[in-house]
């Protein structure tokens, strides 16, 4: 049993062509039989006659009445074939027979290049601003070429991207490449496997075409604008580029370049950076790294050496994934304790972890400020160094003397905000002959202890010794496996694995970011653009075969202060 | 109160707006607030000082119709002494072309908003060359304007009631389809008109000696539908008119000294600026120096979505752009800058059947520095000459600024 719907538009004259194609398209909607939309002339109600479609409401329809007739399966597909019909017609109107027609604003030229996804603004600086906040409201990303942008603009514009997923390179953006088309000044550089992420223009152009001449190429350089890595601005735009590399299948080394940052900000990105399971070579001219590499992140000093390093990185078969499962612990968990019997392993892991956590204090700690009120107890993370003489007063030397560690790891492992202890176990002559015996049933009764409580410890132990030691090493790490521990033999590769996790932690409970997810394909997909600004740009960009639209922009009201003011206002209502 | 809500809600009631000519009537019988001292004009309100030289010549020429002076002379000393009233069509619900004179006795086309229950009003169209609304009141135009009084009206009052109404926006959007822009060519739409009311002239004319000189005067004159399209128009836009907190223009309009306009959300409120001279192409034997400023109230068409802004659908027309098809693309492209929509009925084959650009809005024109344009007729400057080119004029931006100012002040803004 079908339903026919009719729906009258007095009036309403449309030509015969576009009535033709109307009805195609109601045919074509789910569960439509047939759709008849007509003029209701005489003749065109006997076409609709011949087809069951004269209902008595489209008898009363005159010459200069629209009829849409639809039969459908069900009342309310019929119903919703209806309700497509404005829909429908206006889906034809494009902008067809105009291409050459400069718009004049970002609005008329974002119908004109509908899938433009990028807005490049090149207008007088105190214009910017309001032309890139027009962008962002049109959904388009934004490359900002204007400079004289105040900071109180940057940051509010980046703000309103982050929370859109649109991402705002600059202001005083000079260069970018996304996806080989380069943006503003940029060098034709040869496509590759190497993301770059630059708060600096030239910086950005110099690494690249290095890339370029030493056999490299690239995937994408995004410009950030040189006050991006600022503590005001807080790497918002540098944030979103490296998460945008670190999705992009074709990026396999990232390189981040700035002038120097505030070293907060330095710090926070490069933690960030560490989260991608991918090489990052990291060049903040004149940031002092404790070391060379961490993990996945390579500091080089040079723009050469950036270009080197990343080059050399994209045919490493090093696998820069791994990263530790931390989803076992229980929420509130999440400090490090470590417990040293060797005061030199002690003073290592300190200085390892230094690369991974802001701060763990000790009893013997590298800096004074981080000394332990009470070296009974501990404090967020800690380290203890047991052989201090404070603790060997009257008693043996822990290496010998297992018995205040066990007490002091039962102490530890029943601290609910514990997620990690670290140990040494020192074996060779004169030490004591079978620390597992001891060790591991106070490490198996610290993870009871944890466990019965509803957590979960992870207990990790580094074994330093030999094959021909006297206590047998091989017997001493079953034990402590069976116990439950995690062995490691290298004092570095302990403190590097245990610093990975306690910041894995602390990612998973980071609050989560109020920056929503840039879509891939904003470099992804081929460059549309919408210029405003400098001609040139359109030019450029149609040459590398991109497509383009120039606005004919003029400042709102021309200039007129006292009337844009007032049509800002209305547009803020 | 909310900007967006208040234009859809204009622009939506000028699109749902269906004007049909019903019938004619004697102006005194069904304009409001017209009376026998009263003499209607195109454009906002002006003084017979400020007066332009077609608006005095046609107002000479219907005080001479209506039977008040015997020649020009006696109708100007008239005129002059402030016993007239003189009035803008607009304040009366009607419309006029050029001078856009109407005097209490001429017959006008009642055109009906069906949508809404709005009736608007216009005269009879002279045709082209020495007519009124170009200020010429020689003795043919006046013998014209009784012929059209006694027997052209009467014909087409029948005729229309017999048809039991026509409907003018169904004409003008198959219009534009067959290259009209429903304002300075309108060619199409007035065969469109004269066919629909041919077989019913024929039919109800009192002879066929009288239905053979209506046809052949309504065939003949390519804008015999102009009047009855600018009441349409008027009906659509005064359905927008007075909508809380619109910024969408509902009246322009020109008496050859000043420009006005009206805005839906800013009530009675004229704005105006001098009127613009027209870019135009000449008459034989005329130049720019004899062009009267810009003058008339078929500026309504524009107003409504069509004419100047239809322009894409009328490539014919950009001969008084002095130009190629493209510029006639770009003036629609540019309209489209400026409004709120685009017309649910007015479409543009050429571009893909988009609707026209539709409901100007103040804070475009001042935000974009983009003026609305019009094609016009341009009329002698002098009395009793006559139209002396037709071509495209931009309307004065400082009118739209003026009028986004008393908005600011009255909204808070």
């Amino acid at each position: 049993m079908t339903v026919t719907k009719v729906e009258i538009r007095k009036g309403a004259y449309y030509d015969s062509v576009i009535l033709m194609q109307l009805q195609r398209s109601l045919t074509q909607q789910p569960n439509i039989v047939d759709a008849g939309v007509v003029m209701g002339t005489a003749s065109n109600k006997e076409v609709l006659a011949q087809s069951n479609m004269l209902v008595s409401e489209v008898e009363s329809a005159g010459a200069d009445d629209l009829v849409i007739v639809v039969v459908g399966n069900d009342e309310a597909s019929a119903q919703t074939a209806l309700g497509k019909v404005d829909e429908l017609v206006a889906a034809r109107r494009g902008s067809g027979g105009a291409q050459d027609y400069r718009p004049r604003s970002i609005e008329t030229a974002a119908k004109m290049l509908p899938d433009a996804q990028w807005v490049l603004i090149s207008v007088p600086g105190r214009y910017a601003a309001g032309v890139a906040r027009q962008a962002l409201g049109f959904n388009k990303h934004v490359f900002l070429y204007s400079d004289n942008v105040s900071l109180e603009d940057e940051i509010s514009l980046k703000q309103e991207a982050a929370q859109k997923g649109l991402l705002v390179m600059g202001p005083d953006c000079g260069t970018a490449i996304v996806n080989g088309i380069g943006l503003g000044f940029a060098n034709k550089v040869r496509k590759g496997a190497i993301g770059v992420v630059a708060a600096s223009g030239t910086g950005l152009q110099q690494v690249t075409v290095r890339i370029h001449q030493m056999g490299g190429g690239i995937t994408h350089a995004l410009g950030t604008g040189g006050r991006d890595l600022s503590e005001a601005v807080n790497a918002a735009t540098a944030r979103q580029g490296l998460a945008l590399m670190a999705r992009d299948p074709d990026t396999k080394v990232i390189v981040l370049v700035s002038k120097p940052p505030s070293s907060k900000v330095a710090n926070e990105l490069i933690q960030a950076a560490r989260s991608i399971p991918k090489p990052v070579v990291v060049n903040f001219i004149g940031y002092a790294s404790a070391s060379r590499r961490v993990d996945n992140i390579f500091f080089a000093t040079t723009f050469d050496e950036t270009a080197e390093l990343a080059i050399r990185l994209v045919n490493s078969t090093e696998d820069f994934g791994a990263q530790p499962d931390v989803s076992k612990f229980k929420p509130g968990q999440k400090y490090l304790r470590g417990l040293f019997s060797g005061g030199t392993l002690q003073y290592e892991a300190l200085l390892i972890l230094q690369n991974y956590l802001p701060t763990v204090y000790s009893n013997a700690p590298l800096d004074k400020k981080n000394k332990l009120e009470d070296s009974l107890v501990s404090k967020e993370h800690t380290i203890i160094d047991l052989g201090e003489d404070e603790f060997t007063v009257g008693r043996l030397h822990p290496m010998m003397d297992n018995d205040l560690r066990i007490r002091r790891l039962e102490k530890e492992a029943a601290d609910p905000e514990v997620a990690v202890l670290l140990l040494d176990v020192v074996l060779g002559y004169g030490s004591h002959p079978d620390p597992a015996s001891e060790l591991a049933p106070a490490i198996a009764s610290a993870i009871n202890t944890a466990t019965s409580a509803g957590r979960t410890l992870e207990v990790v132990a580094v074994v330093s010794g030999t094959d021909e030691d006297p206590q047998g090493m091989e017997n001493q790490i079953r034990a402590l496996k069976e116990a439950g521990a995690k062995v490691e033999v290298s004092n570095d590769a302990a403190a590097r694995y245990v610093g990975r996790l306690i910041q894995a932690i602390e990612r998973s409970s980071e609050k989560i970011s109020s920056a929503v997810q840039v879509d891939l394909g904003a470099i992804k997909n081929p460059m549309i653009g919408i210029n405003v600004g400098l001609e040139s740009f359109t030019e450029s960009l149609i040459s590398q075969g991109a497509q383009a639209v120039q606005v004919e922009w003029k400042p709102a009201a021309g200039g007129n202060e006292r009337l844009s003011g007032i049509l800002e206002r209305m547009k803020k209502q | 109160m909310d900007i967006e809500k208040a234009n859809a809600e204009a622009v939506q009631r000028m699109m749902e707006a269906r004007p049909i000519a019903t019938t004619m009537a004697k102006a005194i019988e069904v304009v409001p607030g017209i009376h026998e001292n009263m003499l209607l004009h195109a454009g906002p309100p002006v003084t017979w000082e400020r007066m332009s030289g077609p608006t005095r010549g046609a107002m000479m020429g219907a005080l001479i119709f209506e039977g008040k002076a015997k020649n020009g002379e006696e109708a100007e000393k008239i005129l002059k002494s402030g016993k007239i009233e003189f009035s803008p069509c607009h304040e009366h619900m009607c419309t006029g072309p050029m001078a856009g004179v109407i005097s209490p006795s001429m017959l006008v086309y009642v055109i009906e908003n069906q949508t809404h229950g709005i009736k608007c009003f216009s005269n009879l169209n002279e045709g082209r060359g020495k007519v009124l609304r170009m200020g010429a009141y020689s003795p043919e135009v006046l013998e014209k304007l009784r012929w059209m009084e006694s027997t052209l009206g009467p014909t087409i009052k029948a005729a229309l009631e017999a048809i039991g109404g026509v409907d003018v926006r169904a004409i003008l959007a198959k219009a534009l389809h067959m290259g009209d822009d429903g304002h300075n060519r309108l060619d199409a739409a007035s065969v469109l008109w004269t066919t629909q009311l041919a077989p019913f002239i024929a039919k109800t004319a009192k002879d066929s000696a009288t239905a053979f000189d209506v046809i052949k005067f309504l065939g003949e004159n390519a804008l015999s539908i102009l009047n009855p399209v600018m009441a349409g128009c008027k009906s659509m836009t005064y359905a927008g008119h007075n909508i809380e907190g619109s910024t969408i223009v509902t009246i322009m309009a020109r008496n050859g000294t000043d420009f006005g306009l009206k805005v839906s959300g800013l009530g009675d409120q004229w704005f105006t600026a001098q009127s613009p001279v027209v870019k135009a192409l000449y008459f034989p034997g005329f130049t720019e120096a004899d062009a009267c400023r810009d003058i008339g109230d078929s500026v309504i068409t524009e107003t409504a979505g069509i004419g100047g802004f239809a322009m894409a659908t009328a490539p014919a027309l950009v001969q008084f752009i002095g130009g190629a098809p493209k510029d006639a693309i770009n003036t629609t492209m540019d309209m489209y800058e400026i409004t709120y929509a685009e017309h649910k009925y007015f479409t543009i084959p050429f571009l893909d059947f988009r609707g026209t650009p539709t409901g100007i809005d103040i804070r475009k024109v001042v935000e974009k520095q983009i003026a609305p344009r019009a094609n016009t007729g341009v009329a002698h400057k002098d009395p009793g000459i006559g139209q002396v080119g037709a071509g495209v004029v931009s309307m004065p931006m400082s009118a739209f600024e003026d009028a986004l100012v008393a908005y600011a002040d009255k909204y808070g803004f």
